[in-house]
């Protein structure tokens, strides 16, 4: 299981160990959007993945919670996006992060059953918690315009939520 | 007043107790919960027994009140759900979405 978390844990250790590919060290409002966007539409790609997979009420019910709140919280960003007349900027770290994400997709891919189950929803837990700490550490802190700060610091909030769900599920699968 | 050698009396006092009951319920109050970026408004509240609780989600997302073990009302994105306070006690609720929200309630008899 740490093997296979390590490929999205180090796509989001881009963002957290410093060696990001952004000029002046960190990553400007459109391009902030796009990886808070990307994000959501990895955990939405993953939920839509579990749905049709798991057969396990509690999964399946939590996979759903994901899919609807990230889809709402994503209109909101491009509604605010909208709104600031902001063009989300693709960057090494989106591109990192959806590429961590397929390799973990083809790999839940492999599993069925109570297998799949274990490893969609422990990745479900490391995954918010890494993006929780890009979010604290460096999106949240070198966002400029004060909507978008205030829509990431909401989203934050969401996702530790995300992330104690997630918890709680993996906790009654053991 | 002696019900058993006067059955019209008794009537009459049923009649009277049945309005009585009737009434409490209009005595009762609806306590308002607002959620605005997940956090319920006020976190915590008291009431009777009687009263109701009335969750205004104002989140484009969906929420719920949960009591551990206990009832659970199903707060829709934008929507509002109330919930009838018909034990005394002391109750903790989280949403079950998102489990750091978290409020509480204590009923008095």
């Amino acid at each position: 299981m740490t093997i296979r978390l390590t490929t999205a844990a180090a796509a989001i250790a881009l963002l957290l160990g410093g060696n990001w590919a952004f000029a002046g060290d960190k990553p400007t409002d459109p391009q902030i959007a796009h990886i808070a966007y990307t994000a959501g539409v990895i955990d939405v790609e993953a939920a839509k993945q579990a749905i049709a997979t798991s057969k396990n009420k509690t999964v399946v019910e939590f996979a759903e919670s994901m899919l609807r709140d990230h889809e709402s919280v994503n209109k909101q960003a491009l509604d605010l996006v909208k709104k600031l007349n902001v063009t989300p900027e693709d960057n090494d770290t989106s591109k990192a992060l959806s590429q961590a994400a397929e390799t973990k997709r083809s790999e839940l891919a492999k599993l069925t059953g109570t297998d799949f189950d274990k490893a969609y929803v422990e990745n479900e837990v490391a995954y918010h918690k890494q993006v929780n700490g890009a979010l604290e550490t460096l999106l949240i802190p070198s966002a400029q315009n004060a909507e978008l700060k205030s829509l990431l610091e909401t989203g934050l909030k969401v996702f530790q939520g995300h992330q104690q769900h997630a918890e709680h599920v993996a906790t009654e699968l053991k | 007043m002696n019900a058993a050698v006067n059955p019209l009396g008794s009537a009459i006092l049923a009649l009277l107790l049945g309005t009585a009951a009737l009434v409490v319920p209009a005595q009762a109050e609806t306590i308002e919960v607002t959620i605005d970026r997940l956090v319920y408004a006020p976190a915590e509240i008291e009431a009777k027994v009687g009263d109701e609780i009335e969750w205004i989600n104002k989140d484009a997302l969906v929420h719920t009140a949960t009591v551990k073990g206990g009832a659970e009302v199903l707060l829709p994105a934008k929507k509002s759900g109330r919930l009838l306070l018909n034990e005394p006690g002391s109750f903790d609720y989280v949403c079950r979405y998102h489990p750091n929200m978290k409020g509480h309630i204590a009923v008095g008899p």
